[in-house]
């Protein structure tokens, strides 16, 4: 029976091994300068009368950092409201409530929170149909409950002695709150919203429905802008050659930022674990 | 740290009501978010149900029945992407939980501890690949794989299936499935994880002194006290494959129809979604009906995901249900 258990964890890592080979050695050959600076070049298959035009996805790149940045934005502040919410005044059937359904949310499907900003924007906005601001917005839904739920576990890790020495010294509770439970609680709110980007950074379905996409630089945020994922998705399926070039360079580049910030999550925790563990 | 609490403790003393007035401030607000994030779900779902009303109020319930999806006599029905949505789903779920599984008995009772963390790692790595990369692996290596070799040879031995017959194409609803079934693997055997390293050590004990062998201890000991946390993991993950969209849209096919074959393509709710809202114009029917559809999924989801984190939690007891 060990030897099944131990052909499942081999059964799974086939998939990881073939995905991560396969992301590595097909982006590597177009990463190079001009893939970070170019914006899409006219699609083109190598034959004997055509020289192709490599080009890049640096307008994709900062598309996903701008759509990143927004979501961070709008989604941090709240998210991290109502963690205080959950963790500080956590009692009662109405804090039940909204911690398990920001547990739901995170479940729903993400193109269903694309669908409703899309939809909204509809509703508010006929003429637009494509925003930088929608597509922020979009991702801002998937991780609002989820950084609420992540701040809240790091400031129950902050001892109850901490709160009650402050507030024994005559501190408001709202004080104790942010001068002292958010500083001591910082290192594991920083992890929730990596954790957070992290889980956005890769999303496509949402952005196909709200960013829209576009071929061109652009920080504007009522206009359509481009993704990295969008690019992806865009560039998999053309029979052109240097458009499925491209789409392989921006999973490369996708995936690392993704580990990056998961890895970078994850050793803030460490860091964090151990510094208790000498202080304890 | 700095103390600046010897101003504020004077503060307070000599003006308690002030402070009283920050502290119900700062908890409005706090609770405003907090109360924000419920809104945010019923808002939701109410938008989705306005924008979905053109096709709500002219097919009704039988909209759900119908598989019939016709933009130009303007007839829309569901059947077919519910119809693709469940057997993707299903065979996620025949094919991924039993590896799930495996890897959660491997992990939490026979694993060394040395390389019980960084297995852990590796399996949730599978988690950190966005879905579109997915996609793009399963178009270039894992449709040619299953095409060229998987599905002839399950034909050859199995063709008697009317599931195994017909023409085999390259994306289909059987290629959907295997991709989400690899999906699901990091979500469930997470979850399963974590219920059977919430058993007692005694249960396992209990087991071998009776005379157990090591994987009688851990069927009668382990698994079955876990049963129930072992269930919400592998409703999260059909909660997973239910909505998952980029994977899935690439590799299934998109064709409207409904096919008994696992061979052929199809959709699924939330492929053509994916593939038809942007190019809905507002307020028709037509994309009444795919925002319906979004409703549909959204439902059908909360429930899966309600459901999920009731028996998730009510096992972890306690101890707060982990995120993932």
């Amino acid at each position: 029976m060990a030897a099944l258990a131990l052909a499942c964890v081999a059964l799974a890592l086939v998939p990881l091994g073939s995905i991560v080979y396969t992301v590595v050695v097909r982006g590597a050959s177009v990463v190079n300068p001009e893939f970070f600076t170019q914006i899409q070049p006219i699609p083109c298959s190598p034959g004997p009368n055509s020289t192709c035009v490599q080009g890049g996805i640096g307008n994709a790149i900062v598309g996903t950092f701008l759509l990143l940045g927004l979501s961070s934005a709008i989604a941090i502040p709240l998210g991290l409201l109502a963690g205080i919410y959950l963790a500080e005044y956590g009692k009662g059937p109405l804090v039940f409530a909204v911690r398990f359904f920001a547990d739901v949310m995170t479940g729903l499907p993400s193109i269903v929170m694309g669908l409703f900003i899309f939809a909204a924007f509809q509703l508010a906005f006929p003429g637009i149909v494509f925003s930088a601001i929608a597509g922020g917005l979009a991702l801002a839904v998937i991780i609002i409950p989820f950084v609420a739920r992540t701040s809240e576990e790091a400031l129950r890790l902050v001892p109850g002695s901490i709160r009650e020495a402050a507030l024994a010294l005559g501190v408001p509770k709202y004080r104790v709150t942010v001068r002292v439970v958010l500083s001591s609680a910082r290192e594991g709110i920083v992890t929730g919203a990596l954790l957070a980007m992290a889980r956005v950074g890769g999303e496509t379905a949402p952005l196909l429905l709200t960013a829209g996409g576009n071929s061109f630089y652009s920080v504007r945020l009522d206009q359509p802008i481009a993704a990295m994922s969008l690019v992806i998705y865009n560039f998999a399926t053309t029979p052109y050659a240097n458009w499925n070039a491209l789409a392989w360079g921006a999973a490369l580049l996708l995936v690392l930022i993704m580990l990056g910030l998961s890895i970078a999550a994850r050793f803030l925790l460490r860091h964090r674990f151990h510094e208790q563990r000498i202080r304890g | 740290m700095a103390f600046p609490f010897r101003r504020d403790a004077r503060r307070a003393r000599l003006h308690p009501t002030g402070s009283s007035w920050g502290d119900a401030l700062f908890r409005a607000g706090s609770g405003a978010a907090g109360v924000a994030i419920l809104v945010l779900l019923g808002l939701i779902a109410i938008v989705l149900a306005l924008n979905a009303f053109p096709s709500l109020r002219t097919f009704g319930p039988g909209f759900l029945a119908s598989s019939e999806w016709n933009p130009v006599t303007n007839q829309f029905g569901a059947l077919p992407f519910i119809y693709g949505t469940v057997v993707t789903s299903a065979l996620a779920l025949l094919l991924g939980v039993p590896i799930s599984l495996g890897i959660a008995i491997f992990v939490s009772e026979l694993a060394p501890a040395s390389i019980r963390v960084p297995l852990t790692y590796v399996v949730e790595l599978l988690a950190a690949v966005p879905s579109v990369v997915y996609g793009l692996w399963g178009i270039y290596v894992l449709v040619p794989l299953l095409a060229g070799y998987v599905a002839p040879a399950l034909q050859g031995s199995l063709g008697f299936l009317p599931i195994f017959q017909g023409a085999i194409y390259g994306t289909n609803l059987f290629t959907a499935g295997v991709i989400l079934a690899i999906m699901i693997i990091p979500t469930v055997s997470a979850v399963t994880r974590d219920a059977l390293t919430a058993v007692p050590q005694n249960q396992r004990e209990a087991a071998l002194s009776l005379g157990a062998t090591r994987w009688e201890s851990i069927r009668i000991g382990v698994l079955s006290y876990a049963r129930s946390g072992i269930f919400g993991a592998v409703m999260l993950g059909l909660g997973r494959a239910f909505g998952e969209t980029m994977a899935v849209t690439m590799v299934i096919g998109n064709r409207n129809a409904i096919s008994v074959s696992w061979f052929a393509p199809a959709q699924t709710l939330s492929s053509i979604i994916a593939n038809s809202a942007r190019e809905g114009v507002a307020g028709s029917l037509e994309l009444g009906a795919i925002v319906e559809l979004g409703l549909v999924l959204m439902l059908v989801a909360l429930l899966i995901n309600v459901f999920a984190r009731l028996m998730v939690w009510r096992f972890l007891g306690k101890q707060e249900g982990g995120l993932e």
